[in-house]
């Protein structure tokens, strides 16, 4: 047992065995640990995968499948696509400029700016939407004025839109941060030294390096916008066909007990949240790989 | 830009970018929440604290930080366990349950909120022995307790996990060399070096379970006093339009998120400089020691 659990790298180059073995916890320790996790993660994190799927289908694949031919539901899917759609690319622009802002360069307040752009992560889903109804709706600061123009933001699209804009508003700006502060400024400063523009050392130097973090950030991004539940929850009205999202429809379809089809557009956000986990395995293998291809690099011009 | 603002450099597009985020940052989030403030300072004190003493909010509190420290402090122990076997052991599907971890991240809190309505209700899959012995599993506050688990695991793991994999063997080495047991040598040793990234991850977890809606909202039952959480407190005194009711709650939960925001941060802090302080004692020449005034000083 203890040869074929291999111990972690560190021992692995010890060249005595007692060392190692004074190291770790004694086989029947770690198997005790190994299943308590395994039996926990199950618990908390498998099984509740697991129902979204059998619920879906119980009641055969072709119940699964006219779930989806309902109005509200393709209306559902159509504005939670248009939210993540707008939501998405701005928070994406928005990540790439504060974050060249912030890793490249020294300026005072800098901290408090990146405590600023890390508040959504932290306020309430339901205050997040609270805050666009005061500001918004009729009894807020700006309803008045919106009622005279006749524009509708609290209770309909554009106020959806905002409020998953709030919430997403993090992801690839904290993505990008570190990653950017990581590279350093050397191979840029150098890139301007041999006369690129601004615009052409940043996508020809700065976006090759950090290609995958940024995949990675939007990836996550657009899954929070897709999901997002209760800011929206707060400012859409939940008109049917009009102002729902998909959480919002699964929402009511649960409460009206067609689990089935509520089952079955979760299935869809369950499918998403799964591509995300890929694809989060798959930008650290790429970075991993990249870092790798850089140090050998590195070793084959200083040796 | 005045030169003591920011340091000179080479790079373009300082102003631009800057200017960019700035504008951006105050449309989508500064001005909407002084607009909260704002309307919050039109109660009276009086008013204000009228609404966020009531007893039914009261009650919410409770429930709403009750339960999410019970569910932080479950995160804090299993998820060291779990950041302990995912380092240190090789086992078959190890990769997978290591990004298994993540989906709480991934997974939209109303699937989540569902799926582990169904799996605690009486005629669910848990839900059905529970209630043989007699245990509410939904629409009762361990439903609550349960749902914020789900939705707090993945902090303590992925706080933690890079500590672990980054501690030296040669302390563990030592205290084994001079006797320690195993367990001696992980509750004085290795349990010191990574607590301060799990009172950081035990902190982020309390705090996205405090705020936390769509997880809770199926699970809970919803009945007032007793298994109503504080954010749908806000969203029932909404549909009441009692506006000023739901901001003064809002601006409690605000307060509460801020602090929590800031707490993180200094964690953060201490926990970064704990592993820098370990990685300098490493690297010292084998003739430099610390001198024990020095070290008091540091510390």
């Amino acid at each position: 047992m203890a040869a074929t659990i291999t111990l972690n790298r560190q021992s692995a180059f010890s060249s005595a065995a007692g060392v190692a073995e004074a190291t770790t916890e004694p086989a029947l320790v770690r198997g005790i640990l190994i299943a308590i996790a395994a039996l926990f993660l199950g618990l908390f994190l498998f099984l509740p995968l697991a129902v979204v799927f059998a619920a879906a289908f119980a009641k055969g694949v072709s119940a699964y499948f006219v779930s989806f031919r309902e109005p509200d539901a393709l209306a559902a899917i159509r504005l939670t696509l248009l939210a993540a759609g707008i939501a998405v690319p701005l928070n994406l622009v928005f990540g790439v400029c504060a974050a060249w802002s912030i890793a490249k360069f020294e300026f005072a307040g800098k901290s408090l700016l990146i405590t600023l752009i890390d508040l959504p992560f932290s306020v309430s889903p339901v205050v997040s939407g609270l805050i666009y109804v005061l500001l918004f709706g009729l009894q807020g600061l700006l309803g008045p004025w919106l009622a005279a123009h006749d524009i509708k933001i609290i209770f309909a699209v554009p106020g959806i839109v905002l409020a998953t804009i709030f919430v997403t508003f993090p992801f690839v700006a904290r993505e990008l941060i570190p990653l950017i502060q990581a590279q350093g400024s050397e191979e840029e400063e150098a890139a301007l030294t041999l006369g690129a523009s601004g615009w052409q050392t940043f996508l020809r130097v700065t976006l090759p390096n950090v290609k995958w973090g940024l995949l990675y950030g939007v990836i996550l991004c657009n899954a929070r916008a897709m999901g997002e539940f209760g800011a929206v929850s707060v400012v859409s009205g939940h008109i049917r066909g009009l102002t729902n999202t998909m959480p919002l429809h699964i929402e009511i379809l649960y409460n009206e007990y067609q689990f089935v089809s509520a089952f079955a557009v979760a299935s869809l956000l369950a499918l998403l949240a799964l591509v995300t986990l890929v694809a989060k395995s798959a930008v650290e293998w790429k970075a991993k790989q990249q870092h790798a291809a850089l140090a050998r690099n590195w070793e084959e011009v200083t040796v | 830009m005045a030169i003591n603002f920011k340091q000179r450099s080479i790079l373009p597009g300082f102003g631009l970018t800057l200017g960019f985020t700035l504008l951006y940052l105050s449309l989508i989030v500064l001005i909407p929440l002084s607009a909260t403030f704002l309307k919050a300072s039109t109660l009276t004190w009086a008013q204000f604290w009228h609404t966020v003493s009531a007893p039914r909010a009261v009650a919410s509190y409770r429930l709403s930080f009750g339960a999410s420290f019970i569910a932080a402090l479950t995160n804090l122990f299993f998820g060291l366990l779990v950041a302990w076997v995912l380092v240190r052991y090789s086992f078959p599907g190890k990769r997978l349950l290591d990004s298994l971890v993540d989906l709480p991240f991934a997974l939209p809190t109303a699937v989540a909120g569902i799926a582990l309505t169904t799996i605690y209700s009486p005629h669910g899959w848990i839900g059905r022995y529970l209630a043989a012995i007699g245990i509410k599993g939904a629409y009762s506050p361990l439903g609550v307790v349960i749902a914020l688990t789900f939705v707090g695991l993945p902090f303590v793991v992925r706080t933690v996990q890079p500590v672990l994999a980054d501690l030296e063997k040669d302390t563990e080495e030592a205290a084994a060399s001079l006797g320690a047991s195993r367990w001696q040598t992980f509750s004085r040793v290795i349990l010191p070096a990574v607590l301060p990234a799990a009172v950081t991850g035990f902190t982020m977890a309390f705090a996205r379970a405090v705020g936390e809606y769509g997880s809770v909202v199926f699970i809970s039952g919803n009945m007032p006093m007793r298994t109503e959480i504080t954010p749908l407190l806000i969203i029932t005194k909404l549909e009441q339009y009692d506006y000023a009711g739901a901001t003064a709650i809002a601006v409690v939960m605000l307060v509460v998120s801020f602090t929590l925001l800031l707490a993180i941060n200094l964690l953060q802090k201490w926990s970064s400089e704990r592993q820098k302080k370990g990685s300098a004692a490493d690297s010292l020449a084998p003739d430099e020691t610390l001198t024990p005034g020095l070290a008091l000083q540091e510390g």
